[in-house]
């Protein structure tokens, strides 16, 4: 009954692939496509947190803020991409966005 | 035991609210799936002992990106029902990368464990005396100072390019213009007029 790392995988690996998923699936919606890559770096940072506590080591703990920063201006960024193409086309879907196909 | 149950707990509902994150019709109630999901993500953090992790994960994700994302659904008058439209057309093939990274995941999680025979348990930390939070900065400040450096130029970056997409100047706006204002001189602002009794200005 005891919890080894090998859970906390799964739930990390759980979390990576409803995320993968959901980019599948939502294809059309942005926001969505957005929320799944934060799952996705969600999953990382409970992997990295796992390993930190099983091998009594801080670094992944370290490792796991930096990717948490990484992910808030990944979203902060996107979001505002988002915004900006909303006011500029009328709409967010995502066959539309082409224009810089070369 | 009581551990255990926890675990059992927030593992459920962290993955089942981060699939209704991406089966929900509504984008607002997947962005209050997405806070769920990162709240018991904490409670995992908190699990592990990593207090300060999770406390962090609820303060910038609870209280800052899902704000972000609230603000952007709300504010986005988007037919989403319309966006819905293709979710059944992508789904075998998404179905079939889900299952390969699923299995791929779980094979390498699982040799990992078991590399030296034995599955990797917790082992009681020896240093009791030091809580999760200074041990972090005890790390972060001296062996890690360039990370951290760079973790605040990364947010310094993505702050000025978030305004920097969506500063827009508009003309025919009314805004303050101070300049204008400390500018202005009485003569062009105040004129003395000679009212007679029972005159008026006519």
């Amino acid at each position: 009954m005891e919890i080894t790392l090998a859970h906390y995988l799964f739930v990390a690996a759980a979390l990576f692939t409803i995320g993968a998923f959901g980019i599948f699936a939502n294809a059309k919606n942005v926001i969505i496509i957005l929320m799944s890559i934060e799952l996705i770096l969600l999953s990382v940072n409970i992997n990295l947190v796992a390993f930190s506590a099983f091998l009594q080591n801080l670094e992944g703990q370290v490792f796991a803020m930096l990717v948490l920063t990484v992910a808030a201006a990944e979203a902060a960024v996107g979001l505002a991409i988002l915004v900006t193409y909303f006011r500029n086309r009328g709409g967010i879907a995502v066959e539309d966005i082409n224009q810089m196909r070369g | 035991m009581l551990a255990a149950i926890a675990f059992y707990v927030l593992a459920a509902i962290a993955i089942v609210s981060a699939f209704a994150v991406i089966a929900a019709r509504n984008p607002v109630h997947s962005v209050l799936f997405l806070i769920l999901t990162f709240f018991t993500s904490a409670g995992l953090f908190v699990l592990l002992g990593a207090e300060f992790l999770a406390m962090l994960l609820v303060v910038v994700y609870v209280g800052a990106v899902a704000v972000l994302f609230l603000f952007v659904v709300m504010m986005l008058d988007v037919d989403f029902a319309e966006l819905k439209q293709g979710f059944l057309s992508y789904m075998p093939i998404g179905a079939l990368i889900a299952v390969a990274l699923l299995a791929e995941l779980l094979l390498v999680s699982s040799a990992a464990t078991s590399a030296d025979g034995a599955p990797i348990a917790l082992r009681p930390d020896g240093s009791a005396d030091v809580t999760n939070a200074e041990a972090i900065g005890r790390v972060l400040y001296t062996d890690y100072l360039l990370v951290f450096q760079l973790a605040g130029l990364v947010l310094f970056v993505a702050m000025v390019g978030a305004i920097v997409l969506t500063l827009r100047h508009r003309p025919g706006v009314k805004k303050q213009d101070i300049a204008a204002q400390v500018g202005r001189r009485r003569s062009e602002a105040v004129e003395l007029k000679d009212v007679r009794p029972g005159q008026g200005l006519g």
